[in-house]
């Protein structure tokens, strides 16, 4: 399998980078290199193994639906890069 | 004093031989001095850390002082620290000053330790030599024209430096193994759900674990025994009896069985590093282990299925930095989605990229079948074969690290050859196993690791058999000359 130019720039678009065309060329090397290691998986014939999506097969802890966190929010936002009344703010969506 | 194992530090503040803010300004002095030519360290704050020793001495004067109260330790970067800057080794996070604790630092502050500073890492824990930090190459002290391992290299140079007593690390793919065997140091990976991730910067969330760096086994149970613990704020952390993890130190070793699986034995490892492990199994079983050969048949899938895997789950994770909440935020843009992509564009460095998007690759429409359940599949495969193998072995051993340090710039600009520094290292994360690494020799001044791989929950089995090695050979006492 090799990745195209334009998977490249598709993908970087789906993941919010943005990516100059020598980059994208750049990256493309790279990725195609990357797929061939990860193709040598392909190789193994795993029908009928459960996937293992985890270390430890255990369930979701529950909890009590009650509030045991204080409110920090001052603090949080202190970091933030422009809040304006507790809210943060972002260009425009809506018009 | 900077010699001093945790246990002679703890006794020598005990005794009022010196006091936590004293041993503070030695290190802190001894990093200003040696710290520009290695680059250990991202954040050094002198006042945060004398007014926390202070406080370890004041606990220390009422009596109320526990093993590690008044031990300046370094802290990887990639823990949050309230009121520290945590960059995680990322321009993106460069700004960020950290308004709440991970779990990690909250017990280590509430057993009196003291934060000596933040130290350096590949970007976002993704590296295997430091190169990827935003902040510049950590060098190692053994050799300052080589990289120091990765991703916690940072803190595998200052333990080796002596510019911090112990340090911390994380390890997705042997973050805390490779840079400890590269330093000669001791590190200890835990079973994954035994140390919480909360506050831990995530990577690859079903691998992450954080760990103890330190110069031997016991100091490292001291560690380990603050740090691990049940924590309601991470989902996956496991709720388990405490356990004293230095409790079995001294058992002897006759009759164990110690697997040595044929794959960490064939090709693919430097001879020399080779024959320095094959030493360590011979001192092992001088103290009465017996050697059984075991198989890892699926081993060889252990990278490629890993580099579907924690690009997967960091390609989900790394969403978060979208300039709208905190870190980095691009100066100028159109309109959202330019913010996004420009701040993200600006934000990561080249290796973050490449993983971003190889993971949301795999994770999209029409691949996901073929590289991220098969991957999983895969996992699962290798999951077994360690289990397999624990039925007739207690302890599975071989390299840490393929090779001994390498120089910088070396591998940089070819992942694929970076990514094949963790071929030893990247199964028990996939398994979630404990495994840790001990210095078992040099090649050409340059140290080598031994690693031993355990069944699930067996660190203070591990960390025995670390320590009965510890004390019949002294490799780990070893210091580089530097400065």
């Amino acid at each position: 399998m090799s990745l195209t130019l334009e998977q490249v720039r598709r993908i970087a678009r789906l993941a919010r980078v943005e990516i100059s065309d020598a980059e994208a060329e750049n990256t493309l090397v790279h990725l195609n290199r990357i797929f061939s290691l990860i193709e040598e998986m392909q190789a193994v014939d795993t029908s009928g193994v459960e996937p293992m999506a985890h270390a430890q097969d255990l369930p979701q802890r529950l909890r009590e639906d009650v509030v045991d966190e204080t409110n920090r929010r001052e603090r949080y936002q202190a970091v933030a890069p422009e809040i304006e009344a507790g809210l943060y703010l972002v260009p425009k969506v809506i018009e | 004093m900077i010699d001093k194992t945790l246990r002679q530090l703890s006794r020598a503040l005990a005794d009022r031989e010196i006091s936590s803010v004293e041993l503070a300004r030695l290190f802190l002095d001894r990093i200003e001095r040696l710290d520009p030519q290695i680059n250990a360290y991202i954040t050094i704050d002198r006042e945060k850390t004398l007014a926390q020793a202070r406080a370890a001495d004041a606990r220390l004067a009422a009596g109320k002082a526990g093993p590690l109260t008044g031990i300046p330790l370094a802290q990887k970067d990639i823990f949050c620290a309230e009121g520290w800057r945590t960059t995680c080794g990322s321009k993106m996070l460069g700004n960020f000053v950290s308004p709440y604790d991970a779990t990690v630092i909250e017990r280590f502050n509430a057993a009196g330790a003291v934060i000596l500073g933040k130290t350096n890492m590949d970007e976002f824990a993704m590296g295997s030599s430091t190169e990827t930090s935003y902040f510049g190459v950590t060098r190692n002290p053994w050799d300052m024209e080589r990289v120091p391992g990765g991703s916690s290299g940072g803190s595998a140079a200052a333990v080796a430096a002596r510019l911090a007593p112990a340090a911390t690390g994380t390890d997705t793919g042997g973050s805390i193994r490779q840079p400890s065997a590269l330093c000669n140091l001791t590190g200890i990976k835990p079973t994954y759900g035994v140390v919480s991730r909360y506050g831990m910067i995530a990577y690859a969330s079903s691998l992450d674990q954080g760990g103890p760096m330190a110069r031997s086994a016991e100091d490292c149970a001291l560690l380990l025994d603050v740090m691990a613990g049940f924590d309601a704020r991470d989902s996956t952390s496991l709720d388990r009896p405490s356990e004293d993890y230095a409790r079995a130190l001294e058992n002897p070793l006759a009759g164990l069985r110690i697997g040595l699986p044929k794959e960490f034995f064939g090709e693919g490892c430097d001879s020399g590093v080779m024959r320095r492990v094959e030493e360590a199994i011979a001192e092992y079983r001088r103290l009465g282990a017996k050697t059984v050969e075991v198989a890892l048949p699926n081993m060889k899938l252990a990278v490629p299925a890993y580099y579907v895997i924690a690009p997967a789950e960091a390609s989900s994770n790394l969403a978060r930095y979208d300039g709208a909440r905190y870190g980095h935020r691009a100066p100028a843009y159109d309109d959202l989605a330019d913010m996004y992509a420009k701040t993200r564009a600006q934000g990561f460095g080249d290796e973050v990229k490449r993983r971003v998007l190889i993971g949301t690759y795999v994770l999209s429409h029409g691949y996901y079948d073929a590289y991220y359940l098969q991957a999983q599949r895969v996992r699962r495969r290798i999951a077994e074969d360690f289990a397999e193998a624990f039925r007739q072995c207690d302890v599975i051993m071989g390299p840490t690290s393929p090779t001994t340090a390498f120089r910088i710039g070396e591998k940089a600009s070819d992942p694929v050859r970076m990514y094949l520094s963790d071929i030893y290292t990247i199964a028990v994360n996939l398994a979630g196993l404990p495994a840790m690494t001990i210095p078992a020799g040099f090649v050409d001044g340059l140290p080598v690791g031994l690693q031993l791989i355990g069944d699930y929950f067996a660190e203070a089995r591990l960390l025995n058999v670390a320590h009965r090695y510890q004390q019949t050979t002294d490799w780990h006492r070893e210091m580089p000359v530097i400065g």
